[in-house]
């Protein structure tokens, strides 16, 4: 149990400073899309950390952290990207303009996160090769949307 | 008057015919070929070598994800436009179709546009095809590439032609290109650590991680002082980071390439989203060997 517990508390001090939200912005918009990014990152930490053995599987643990992330890949997001918050108009964001030209496709990445949320949520609690699987398609649904929508650094 | 016309001609004359020797295509060494030859190809490992090198990324047709099924990623049809500035490149059809693709090349035409960047016809290819970095590959592995695309279906897409601006529309300038920029010497020293000198192989050779994160110079060519060491991104803005990242073990550098979660679980996007898409089909060894050798190059001499 405390070397889960040390692992977690890696896991999060890790995930928190060095995400986007950790550049200085004063535009509430991106400060909370940001901050919906960091706290999918955090419940990620423990399911990742699990998946690539660092954190000892726990399928209670693993079942929070999903449920978690779930609910926060699943929040009326709408207001979070207003016209003129892309990179090349804002600073302190990686979002490009291709969001905004293509709102329906970008909606679209959405559904497709919710979607691999929802089964990583369902997949969390029942063994580590499920898991990994579950991970997999979530972090494929994660990339898939960055690499449209998100400049690289 | 005469006379200086004369040796204006000459000279013009001597100017052509260097030009013609120096930018002239190079065949493979006899070596290389004979082992080639010996090579009995094995289309498994060739399918490791596959996506490692990442053909699919640039030959798959446009539209296709990184994530799409391999069904449809190892349709070869070409057709992606790259810009850059040198003008605009389009990848061919590389599928087996006889006409369109490649399907009638023999292996020695296959390994002469891998490593050396020579086509069947004899014309230079532009370095879009990184054959500078894969000129580092073994006769075998291209032997076992060989058998591997003998497996991949044919696609009748034809390729387009590239937009480039003069004068590097001119092909056999290339040849000069190749004269300052190809070589099939290592950018770093071989290591006594096998886990280390396999990540070398596969850094330098198919994984090509140079072309992007080691800068290039006013005319393209990769500044190898500097290797790895990061570099301005070629398409659009950005920066491409230098290897390894800094803080990164060799454990966070094989976990992100096999799934493109950062060790603070960002998840990877760009390009590099399609290199995640390629390696994550390698095997584990491979990915811990190229990180390995990132980790082992954070304290050469070379950076």
């Amino acid at each position: 149990m405390f070397r889960t517990a040390t692992a977690l508390a890696l896991a999060a001090t890790l995930a928190l400073p060095t995400l986007a939200g950790a550049e200085e912005t004063s535009d509430p918009n991106i400060i909370a899309r940001q901050a919906q990014m960091n706290l999918m990152a955090y419940n990620l930490g423990v399911l990742g950390g699990m998946a690539q053995g660092r954190i000892p599987f726990d399928a209670a643990m693993a079942s929070a952290a999903a449920t978690s992330l779930h609910q926060i890949a699943t929040i009326d997001h709408g207001r979070m990207w207003p016209e003129g918050s892309d990179n090349m108009s804002a600073d302190d964001t990686r979002a490009l303009p291709a969001i905004w030209d293509d709102m329906a496709g970008f909606e679209a990445r959405y559904a497709t996160l919710a979607t691999a949320s929802e089964a990583m949520a369902a997949a969390a609690g029942t063994d580590l090769a499920t898991l990994q699987g579950a991970v997999r398609n979530l972090g494929g649904a994660c990339g898939g949307c960055h690499q449209t929508y998100r400049q690289p650094e | 008057m005469k006379r200086l016309i004369g040796a204006a001609l000459v000279l013009g004359a001597a100017g052509l015919a260097g030009f013609w020797v120096l930018t002239r295509p190079a065949a493979l060494p006899d070596d290389t070929l004979a082992a080639l030859h010996l090579a009995q190809g094995d289309a498994a490992r060739g399918e490791q070598v596959f996506w490692t090198g990442g053909c699919a990324s640039c030959h798959d047709a446009p539209g296709v994800e990184s994530q799409a099924p391999d069904a449809a990623r190892l349709v070869l049809a070409g057709g992606r436009a790259f810009a850059t500035p040198f003008g605009t490149f389009h990848a061919p059809n590389i599928s087996m179709a006889p006409q369109a693709g490649i399907g009638r090349w023999t292996l020695d035409q296959f390994a002469t546009a891998l490593l050396r960047g020579v086509s069947p016809r004899g014309a230079h290819y532009y370095p879009a095809f990184p054959y500078t970095t894969y000129a580092h590959a073994t006769p075998q592995d291209v032997a076992d590439l060989w058998a591997f695309w003998q497996t991949l279906p044919a696609d009748a897409t034809p390729s387009l032609p590239h937009e480039v601006r003069f004068p590097f529309s001119i092909r056999r300038g290339l040849g000069l290109w190749k004269l300052l920029n190809f070589t099939t010497d290592f950018a770093t020293p071989p290591s006594t650590d096998p886990q280390v000198e396999r990540g070398r192989d596969l850094v330098e050779s198919w994984g090509h991680c140079g072309e992007c994160h080691t800068p290039r110079d006013a005319l393209g060519g990769l500044d190898r002082s500097h290797w790895l060491a990061g570099a301005p991104a070629l398409t659009g803005t950005g920066r491409i980071p230098a290897l390894p990242p800094e803080g990164w073990s060799a454990a966070d550098i094989a976990a992100y390439l096999q799934s493109g979660f950062t060790p603070e679980f960002d998840v990877v996007g760009g390009e590099m989203a399609d290199v995640v898409a390629n390696l994550g089909h390698i095997a584990p060894e491979d990915r811990a060997a190229i990180a390995a050798y990132l980790i082992a190059l954070r304290s050469s001499p070379n950076r």
